[in-house]
């Protein structure tokens, strides 16, 4: 091996390794013993026993948390691909004025920080009461993730070639019958991409979740993680065990579809 | 009565635009121009019978002389000068890495995307376990079972920064290095070839190709990644709340703070403000750099 590739691989491998060691550390401490997480010097081997998981489900409400995620994750999902996936077929098909205008205004939101806007948010939701529920923090999530969504869409709907749709019309399909019969099934790799990423950015989200779901009945995975409290000192094993459970989900998309998710974000960034 | 085809384009054109704008305008344009609003008025969520009487730029007075705001406004901006700066680095150290052509390139392009994919609460609480004072990973490997020299690092002001810097860098460094990528992959093959037979050397190409040529891409990743470190939130809230002696209060958070702690609605809507007119210079800088560069790839 010459000194050149012996120097990449070693590159390679810190780079790997930098990347996943923290992480795995934190896996690792979920799995111990209570004695094995304070201990000095640090045991590797965990005693391989998931009463961390089991204290994190009675003690601190994790399956609360868990199902409260996947509802909100998962219908801002679906209603930012809905929305999403007409506002992109327009943009990057349909002829009309403003187009440019409507793109610049919507791309913009993606740029604002949370804090400019959380006041009146707060607002609204209260007034229409909304705290605390399922929709008060879907209707903002929809909003922070309809950038990213349209314009993936858009941009995967430009490279279809447009003289399928052309033959549909011409065989008396109408605009909504050609979107979704020839359209979303033609551009399901972008969908699919799009959606990816809207679910990841909502698994997430920490500021909007934190202000909307003030009662424990209704908090989202970050939340819960970050407002983990004992009664004298942080409970290291039933934190690690919560953060293993919210990231493992996201850590399988991303050893699956990491070429999709590589390619959504430099296409989301770069253009958007 | 039929409508004309036209009619029925622009009506179509309508029905998909509309919900997605109604989204936008309501829960992202009306908040902002709220927000203004708001600043120019002074509200105590917990005086109600106080009103929502208009001060005008009383509160952005008051912000000139809040020592705290001005001590957030600065460690903001170096929280993003040094986050920023090495995230800039390592991502060009991770894109050069994963552009070669390598058997496991797959494994590892998803193994450098795992930190950008996994909850920022759930990054802010493993470097609060890595950076504990009794039995964190950092303070074993420094000084091993010598208890006694062990440091308080989220206790002591300089390292709770460095703290949320590192752990701000290990989670961003391959999203810039994903943006430096998708400009090493627009660099034609040949122009190392003529270099290479001009007998440049291996780092000679890369001082006189590929970083001239990548100048446009880093420059997106930093304008980009610029405008989030500005808007930081979630890794000082879970790991110093701002602390200790807000040597890590960033304005997000102190905004978050007056608004949501104290009930300060007025004065607390006055730092978004500034957060807002921050992040958005950057956002204009980096959409001229996007547009620009798109307009050319066109042309």
């Amino acid at each position: 091996m010459s000194a050149r590739r012996l120097g990449f691989f070693l590159l390679t491998f810190l780079i790997v390794g930098l990347s996943l060691l923290p992480f795995l550390w934190f896996v690792d401490t979920s799995l111990k013993s209570a004695v094995q997480v304070t201990a000095i010097p640090p045991t590797v081997v965990p005693e391989g026993s998931l009463a961390f998981y089991r204290s994190a489900v009675r003690n601190y409400n994790l399956l609360h948390f868990l199902r409260n995620s996947a509802i909100v994750a998962g219908l801002t999902t679906l209603i930012t691909i809905g929305l999403g996936t007409f506002a992109g077929y327009a943009l990057a098909r349909l002829r009309f004025r403003f187009k440019g205008l409507f793109l610049g205004a919507l791309l913009v939101v993606s740029m604002f920080p949370q804090i400019s806007m959380a006041g009146p948010i707060w607002r609204i939701l209260r007034s229409l009461g909304w705290l605390n529920s399922y929709q008060g923090l879907i209707i903002p999530y929809v909003t922070l993730t309809l950038p990213l969504g349209v314009w993936i869409l858009a941009s995967f709907f430009k490279e279809l070639p447009a003289e399928i749709e052309d033959a549909a019309r011409v065989d008396g399909a109408g605009h909504v019958q050609t979107l979704f019969r020839i359209v979303v099934p033609l551009a399901a790799p972008g969908v699919f991409t799009a959606a990816i990423l809207v679910f990841i950015y909502a698994w997430n989200e920490f500021f909007f979740a934190l202000l909307v779901m003030t009662q424990q009945k209704y908090q989202t995975l970050p939340v819960g993680i970050a407002l983990f409290q004992g009664q004298y000192t942080l409970p290291w094993g039933e934190i690690a065990a919560a953060s293993t459970v919210a990231t493992v989900p996201i850590v399988l998309v991303v050893f699956f579809f990491q070429r999709r998710i590589v390619s959504g974000l430099a296409a989301g960034a770069v253009k958007g | 009565m039929t409508l004309g085809a036209s009619a029925r384009d622009k009506l179509f054109v309508a029905a998909l635009l509309t919900p997605c704008l109604l989204f936008v305008v309501v829960f992202a344009y009306y908040p902002i121009a709220y927000s203004f609003y708001l600043s120019l008025h002074k509200i105590v969520l917990s005086l109600p019978a106080l009103g929502q009487p208009f001060v005008g730029l009383e509160n952005y007075r008051t912000l000139l002389r809040d020592g705290v705001a001005l001590r957030s406004l600065t460690n903001t901006a170096l929280f993003a000068f040094f986050s920023v700066g090495l995230e800039i680095l390592f991502g060009l150290l991770i894109a050069l890495v994963i552009h070669r052509r390598f058997k496991g390139r797959g494994i590892v392009r998803a193994a450098v995307l795992v930190p950008w994919a996994i909850p920022t609460v759930v990054t802010s609480q493993m470097w609060r376990f890595i950076f504990n004072d009794k039995y964190g990973l950092l303070n074993f490997a420094l000084h091993g079972a010598d208890v006694g020299s062990y440091t308080a690092w989220l206790a002591d002001p300089g390292f709770a920064f460095g703290a949320i810097v590192v752990a701000d860098v290990w989670k961003a460094s391959a999203f810039a290095g994903l943006l430096i990528l998708a400009g090493l992959q627009g660099i034609p093959e040949e122009l190392y070839e003529a270099a290479r037979i001009d007998g440049a050397n291996a780092w000679q190409r890369f001082r006189r190709v590929t970083l001239p040529l990548l100048k446009p891409a880093i420059l997106v990743a930093l304008l980009f990644r610029t405008m989030d470190a500005f808007r930081v939130f979630d890794l000082v809230f879970v790991m110093t709340q701002g602390g200790p002696a807000d040597a890590t209060n960033v304005l997000q958070f102190y905004g978050y703070k007056k608004i949501f702690a104290e009930g300060l609605m007025g004065y607390g809507s006055t730092i978004s403000v500034l957060v807002f007119v921050v992040t958005f210079a950057v956002a204009m800088m980096y959409i001229r750099v996007v547009g620009t560069r798109l307009f050319g790839r066109e042309a």
